[in-house]
């Protein structure tokens, strides 16, 4: 399965990534190979056998509506790369 | 933007869908056990789970559950047995993990409907689902030159997400429906419904397509509609553009907009090529929500009475108006304080028309609701009893009532205090019409004359001279035989 140079382009702007060309041909190859080596689990007749979208036999693992503790707020901004004395800074961004 | 000529925009039909996004009252947050209290400082309630910190895990929180399960059974939903988050991927500085949990494929709740009355007549719109989901924290964007700052105390505030058919056809119908979910979480008590807060927020996807055509247009999606007349307002706006833009030939652009409220227009703000691709998957953190018929049943039992069918009630238990009795029950605390008064024995139609007139005039002009009234239903009744007695006229009850409403004191002390007690005396009445009559020769003699409307300027001085506190049927009467 081959993906396309757009389709890596799509990805990584997705994720932020910047790839230089020689990366998006490394990374699509890569990529290929592994969708590749996936596609071998579609030899298999999943036709009646459930989706699993967790590993765990567990449901319904709730908590009531108590309060608890919160962290201190320098805790919290401790590790942020830029803030002020109250809140994490960053930069200039518009939805 | 020019009008467009009314003509034009009645050839056309708008179909708007709305989704609304709902904060739940609860305490803690909907996976970890931060307050989700308003206006604290920034950054105060956070934890590793809602600020994202590695090998934190989520746990839901089983009030938020049932709240959106309360919910949907309202609205008529069928209540899935079977549900699950999912993640939603995207970047933006207010949401900590990279990715939002919420519902995709398989939400708690879909398939239900809500009715609401235009201009009397009932219209159902549907809900296509209720999901859960969890809220980012706030931006600040202004006054810091290039930076914004973040502030991730509302990341992971419970939300529900109700995402109507597209069965609305007007912007009238979308503010009615607005309403319509707004009262009912507060009946709930699942959502405070502050729209200034951003506790109840709206997005609304709009098109227009000629009158007679059955396929949909191209729709835009407008952001930030955080009032119902901004509701009404911007979807107004939308659809004349839209007209004009397909009178004139042209094509509607599938996009997001944002209304801006001070210019009363919406801009462009993404189209749909920019649009997010949000790469959803199952969040594998939580593990599946099964709910049983029998939980469903039991919140089935524990759901107050709603407004429509407690407006219908009062229609015919007290013999309201109709109008009245849909002011009445518009509020939960509102139409409780009503059935207390009426309760303690004041006469359900006086009650009424006190609540509608007096009280909610005092309330209005202080922007108060009925839940910071200090005014006790009993003091209405003791009020009402004052008046029966003939102790106080209704007139100067008006004047009680705001003491009483002001002060919190009891009708019969103020009474007291100011000496308001009605003047049933004949011989004090009868010196006040004489002195009226005195002052007065002109107006006397046309009244003799046979100009007998004149009765009411005479009462009106007799009145003023008494400061409002004759008996007016006495006043009435003993002025008759005076003049006669």
């Amino acid at each position: 399965m081959r993906i396309s140079k757009e389709e890596i382009e799509h990805i990584a702007s997705l994720a932020r990534l910047y790839l230089s060309e020689e990366e998006k041909e490394l990374f699509g190859s890569q990529l290929s190979s592994i969708l590749d080596y996936m596609e071998k689990l579609n030899e298999l007749d999943t036709k009646d056998i459930e989706p699993t979208s967790h590993v765990l036999p567990l449901s319904n693992v709730m908590r009531d509506d108590t309060l608890g503790y919160s962290i201190p707020r320098s805790d919290a901004l401790m590790n942020a790369p830029d803030r002020t004395d109250k809140f994490y800074r960053v930069p200039k961004i518009i939805k | 933007m020019k009008d467009v000529d009314i003509i034009n925009v009645l050839k056309y039909e708008a179909v708007i869908g709305l989704e609304v996004h709902a904060q739940m009252l609860t305490d803690t947050k909907i996976f970890c056990s931060c307050s989700t209290k308003f206006g604290s400082e920034p950054d105060t309630q956070t934890c590793p789970v809602c600020i994202g910190m590695p090998g934190a895990l989520p746990v839901l929180n089983k009030k938020a559950l049932e709240f959106i399960i309360k919910t949907g059974l309202t609205m008529n939903c069928k209540i899935s047995p079977y549900s699950r988050f999912a993640r939603k991927n995207y970047f933006y500085p207010d949401l900590p993990k990279g990715y939002q949990i919420t519902q995709y494929e398989l939400p708690i709740c879909e398939h239900g409907y809500v009715e609401i009355a235009v201009d009397g007549e009932i219209k159902r719109i549907g809900i296509i689902r209720i999901h859960m989901e969890e809220d980012a924290g706030k931006t600040i964007h202004e006054g810091e030159g290039n930076y914004s700052l973040v502030d991730l105390n509302r990341a992971g505030v419970p939300l529900m997400e109700i995402v109507s058919e597209p069965d609305i056809r007007s912007p009238r119908e979308a503010m009615e429906y607005m309403k319509k979910l707004r009262t009912i979480l507060r009946y709930l008590g699942v959502c405070d419904g502050n729209m200034e807060q951003g506790s109840l927020r709206c997005d609304a996807n709009v098109s227009v397509r000629p009158a007679e055509q059955k396929e949909f247009g191209v729709k835009t999606e407008i952001k930030n509609l955080n009032s119902f007349k901004f509701v009404e307002k911007a979807l107004e706006y939308e659809i004349k553009r839209q007209v004009k833009i397909l009178e004139e030939g042209g094509k509607i652009k599938q996009e997001t907009r944002l209304w801006n409220s001070e210019r009363g227009i919406t801009e462009s703000m993404r189209t749909k090529e920019e649009a997010h691709d949000y790469r959803y998957f199952p969040e594998p953190d939580l593990v599946p929500i099964i709910v049983d018929q029998k939980w469903i049943d039991e919140i089935q039992a524990s759901l107050p009475e709603l407004p429509d069918i407690k407006r219908k009630r009062f229609v015919s238990e007290y013999g309201l108006a109709e109008y009245d009795a849909d002011l009445l029950t518009s509020e939960r605390p509102l139409a409780d304080w009503y059935e207390e008064a009426v309760r303690l024995g004041g006469q359900p139609k006086a009650v009424s028309n006190w609540i509608m007139v007096e009280l909610m005039r005092l309330l209005n002009e202080e922007n108060k609701s009925i839940e910071g009234c200090t005014l006790k239903p009993k003091q209405l009744v003791d009020m009402f009893k004052l008046i029966e007695k003939g102790t106080i006229s209704g007139k100067i009850a008006k004047t009680v009532f705001e003491e009483m409403y002001k002060t919190g004191k009891d009708a019969e002390d103020i009474v007291r205090d100011k000496g308001l007690e009605q003047i049933s005396d004949e011989a004090a009445i009868d010196k006040a019409i004489d002195d009226v009559i005195a002052m007065h020769p002109k107006e006397v003699e046309r009244f003799r004359a046979g100009e007998e409307k004149l009765i009411g300027f005479f009462v009106g001085q007799v009145m003023k001279l008494t400061k409002g506190k004759a008996n007016p049927k006495m006043v009435n009467e003993l002025l008759k035989k005076k003049l006669s």
